[in-house]
């Protein structure tokens, strides 16, 4: 097991990847074991302090105006506050909903805030992964409680240092936009000019939070900080990024998964003008030229000679039928409750049914890229990734230098949703590969067709289904096969991910369902196939959404059910989501009457701990076009603290997901991918996108995921509601006009 | 050599002229604000105004616009003055934000050719801009909102 191997296992065997913390002090264990790890990892780096928060005082060497209380604020003498963010923004909005969350407590004025991200450091860590990394919905939850922290201690540092000044009690004194004061003797004093006397003083030992009663900023609809940059052009994206002497390389990667470059001659390339290099590296050939597009050019021009290896018989289409018929077969038990078998046997009436998504690429709007500048001693790297630690530590291994030789700059991600989240880290070390023959600052750039074919998608899933129907209608048994490739396998994340031959992320959505059904069983085949997988926005929930609610929909029409009746009557005991369910149902009016040729679809999903339910309305041309008129959200995900932002993520997420309902699929033949830019890997546009109505439910509790959750329920709300406009009952995505001109009602 | 204006300001390169626009303004030029999504006119990540009317840069070979007026996003404003940059900030369109430049180029031709626009106007004019973190709800929100600030202009 490599070291970074060691690193991750370590970390992240406390948890299970998408369940619930498995104790309270679950991210106290992990950092421990963090800062053990790493000091094996790096051979003895010194961390600073057992508050690692605290150990970027010394790691970033703040000069001596400046207050820096601790590793994620700054206040300079002008008064102005630097936030430090230790998780990446990739649209989900944490640049301004962190920022909240410290000054919740700061309290500075809000317009002096600025953003700047973190370097790679322990003190950065996520609470629950103990790993510098964005993803699993998780940044807010993470950081909920540290960063209203961080900013308690900066403030009660200042009203100290104020205090001190006046020779007065800290009691005596409160804060406002920035300003201590003292409101007896009406003395004030802004934040900056405290800043240097607030540096000579000890962080406080206890750091009493406010009651949420009290809050003044968390809740409130607040601006985005980051949206003045991303209207002028002046965001900076990874592919942004010039550093002086830097040249751009593309590479030319094998045609087929695991392939080889066999041979290949560059003479013809070479004469390209511009051109500088063109040489082998692990990957495939590497160009290297003086711009992008002499290398691209040249990649052309390269005769590539490739030694395809095993997998040039890869099929899509020949999987599709081997999955359906491994899912006859029972598989690795992931759940199990009653007695299945025979309620099925003893059931009125029983239906089964057989559901297919494809493989899915995250197709960022932003390419992968990587900017490395790679010296004797040391390397530093400009990208927009999801998973710094995790880069760094495998950039140092491909450059041959210990971590802390190399310096890792996280850039804006124009879009992320898993894929720069990649547990080889496949594009940074690729770009370290390439640095090494570039000889110099080089920007490696991915094309949107080596995007497209690069691998590591969202699995290709089959879910077969049988339920059991009572006298009454009503469901008593349900079981459930899975068939899919295992995303944790084969990771650092494995030991701790999959248990009992059950990959977790396989599963989720299905072993963990809501609805009371008596009898259940979810098992699951983790065929192994060469085609790179990888967590894509919502992972396994992506394909048991769809299913499980598809299928819901089914045996509620078996049983001549409402489908949110029944749904409302299976989730008696569950009140979070029965509510969200409720909500939903009352704002799309539910029952009201539909314009001609429409249909409403329901359907709910938990994920990322939290609680969404959505309508859709839909119509169905003559042709077989799916038209979405509209979609109405409701989310239960505790506190919320910029409730626009929410918004904004479950609009996204269900655009996001009625793309992958209506238009895209990844499929293979001969081992080859057969998509390759947008007009075979389309989008949903401007004049597909409903109107879309999102509603909140209150909550008090614990923030949970947003940036995820609304993307599992939208496929199946919109099947539903294909249903109810047309009779045809949609089992595969993408869904197809062909399939809604000619499929049969149904299978069961 | 082959010369334009850029914002404005007359620029000279020696990129082939048969290199894209694209790539001229942003390695040759460093003007980073204009985005490379798909090389095939397909995403609209790239769009730049020549001569006032909406072109995709990654298509568009240099030779096109020689001696022409290119704007960029650089170019659309130096203050986030301009009506569309308003909306966008109040309404927050932008999620990652890297379409966002082309989605703003495209709108711009259609609020100053159409101020009185309808969703119809809106589906026509932004269709051929993907936006893959689905900010599209807002861009029609923002666009609407624009063409009332321009319109409450003209009005006072």
């Amino acid at each position: 097991m490599s070291r970074i191997d060691e690193l991750l296992e370590t970390n992240l065997k406390s948890r299970e990847l998408t369940g619930k913390p498995a104790a309270r002090n679950r991210h106290r264990i992990a950092r421990r074991d963090f800062l053990k790890t790493a000091s094996a990892l790096t051979g003895g780096l010194c961390i600073a302090a057992y508050i690692p928060e605290l150990a970027a005082r010394s790691v970033e060497g703040a000069p001596a105006n400046v207050f820096a209380p601790n590793a994620f604020v700054r206040i300079a003498s002008d008064d102005s506050v630097t936030v430090i963010i230790n998780h990446s923004e990739m649209g989900q909005g944490i640049y301004t909903s962190l920022p909240m969350l410290l000054n919740e407590e700061l309290e500075t004025d809000w317009s002096k805030i600025k953003i700047e991200p973190a370097p790679v450091d322990p003190a950065y860590n996520h609470t629950l992964f103990g790993l510098q990394m964005t993803g699993g919905s998780t940044t807010t939850p993470s950081e909920w409680e540290r960063f209203r922290k961080m900013g308690a201690m900066a403030r009660l540092m200042l009203v100290d240092a104020a205090a001190q000044r006046w020779n007065v009690r800290t009691s005596e004194c409160h804060v406002g936009r920035g300003v201590v004061i003292h409101a007896a003797s009406g003395r004030k004093a802004t934040y900056g000019s405290l800043a240097t006397a607030a540096s000579q003083l000890k962080p406080p030992a206890n750091i009493p939070l406010k009651d949420p009663k009290q809050f003044t900023l968390v809740g409130k609809p607040t601006r985005r900080l980051d949206t003045p940059s991303k209207v002028n052009g002046s965001a900076q994206f990874g592919l942004d990024v010039r550093v002086p002497g830097m040249l751009y390389a593309v590479v030319a990667r094998p045609p087929v998964f695991g392939g080889k470059v066999a041979s290949f001659d560059a003479a013809d390339a070479l004469k390209i003008p511009g051109v500088r290099a063109v040489e082998q590296i692990p990957s495939g050939v590497a160009i290297v030229a003086d711009r992008f597009w002499s290398a691209k050019l040249a990649r052309d021009k390269v005769k590539i000679t490739w030694d395809d290896g095993p997998n040039a018989n890869l099929s899509t289409t020949k999987m599709l039928a081997d999955f359906s018929q491994q899912s006859a077969t029972p598989g690795n038990l992931a759940k199990k409750s009653g007695d299945p078998a025979a309620a099925l046997s003893g059931a009125t009436k029983t239906i089964t049914a057989e559901y297919d998504v494809p493989y899915l690429a995250h197709c960022m709007m932003e390419p992968l890229n990587c900017v490395v500048d790679l010296r004797a001693d040391n390397c530093e790297i400009w990208t927009g990734t999801q998973f710094e630690t995790v880069d760094r530590a495998n950039a140092a291994k491909t450059a041959g230098l210990p971590p802390e030789k190399v310096k890792l700059n996280t850039t804006l991600l124009g879009g992320g949703f898993g894929r720069r989240a990649n547990p080889s880290s496949d594009f940074v070390i690729e770009a370290v590969e390439v640095a090494k023959v570039a000889k110099a600052p080089v920007k490696v750039v991915w094309t949107r067709e080596d995007d497209l074919a690069g691998g590591w998608y969202r699995p290709m899933w089959h879910d077969r289904f049988a339920a059991g129907l009572d006298a009454e209608g009503n469901p008593v048994a349900w079981t459930h096969t899975i068939v899919g490739q295992s995303i944790l396998t084969g990771t650092a994340f494995e030991a701790f991910g999959v248990k009992d031959g059950v990959d977790s992320a396989s599963v989720e959505g299905a072993a963990d369902l809501l609805y009371g059904i008596p009898n259940l069983q979810v098992d699951l085949h983790s065929p192994k196939i060469a085609v790179p997988v990888q967590w894509w926005r919502s992972v396994g929930h992506s394909h048991t959404g769809f299913s499980v609610e598809g299928f819901f929909d089914e045996v509620a029409h078996a049983g001549g059910k409402d489908p949110y009746e029944l749904r409302r009557k299976l989730l008696a005991n569950q009140p979070r989501m029965l509510a969200v369910l409720n909500l939903v149902a009352e704002k799309a009016q539910w029952g009201k009457p539909l314009p001609k040729g429409h249909g409403r679809g329901i359907a709910t999903h938990f994920s990322f701990d939290s609680y969404v339910a959505q309508v859709v309305d839909a119509s169905v041309e003559k042709d077989g076009t799916v038209r979405v008129h509209r979609v109405v959200c409701a989310v239960d995900c505790g506190r919320v603290i910029n409730p626009d932002i929410v918004k904004a993520q479950m609009e996204g997420g269900i655009i996001f997901g009625l793309t992958a309902a209506l238009k895209i699929e990844i499929t293979l033949e001969n081992g080859r991918v057969q998509q390759h830019n947008f007009y075979d890997y389309p989008m949903l546009r401007m004049f597909e996108s409903p109107e879309i109505e999102v509603h909140i439910v209150p909550s008090e509790l614990a923030p949970t995921g947003v940036g995820e959750p609304s993307v599992p329920p939208v496929a199946p709300a919109l099947a539903n509601a294909i249903f109810a406009a047309s009779g045809k009952r949609i089992r595969r995505l993408p869904i197809r006009a062909s399939d809604l001109a000619t499929a049969s009602e149904a299978k069961s | 050599m082959t010369s334009f204006f850029l914002n404005g300001k007359s620029v000279s390169v020696d990129d082939d002229p048969s290199t894209p626009l694209l790539w001229v303004i942003r390695d040759t030029l460093g003007m980073t604000g204009t985005k490379f999504g798909c090389g095939m006119a397909l995403c609209g990540a790239c769009t730049v105004h020549l001569e006032g009317q909406a072109i995709r840069s990654c298509v568009a070979p240099l030779s096109r616009v020689a001696g022409k007026h290119v704007t960029t996003i650089e170019g659309l404003s130096n203050d986030l003055s301009h009506p569309l940059q308003r909306a966008w900030i109040e309404v927050d369109v932008p999620q990652c934000g890297y379409c966002q430049s082309g989605q703003i180029m495209s709108a711009a031709v259609l609020l100053r050719e159409n101020p009185k626009l309808t969703d119809k106007d809106i589906d026509e004019a932004m269709s051929g801009n993907i936006c893959r973190c689905g900010t599209y709800p807002r861009i029609r929100r923002a666009i609407h909102r624009a063409a009332e600030m321009v319109s409450e202009k003209r009005a006072s």
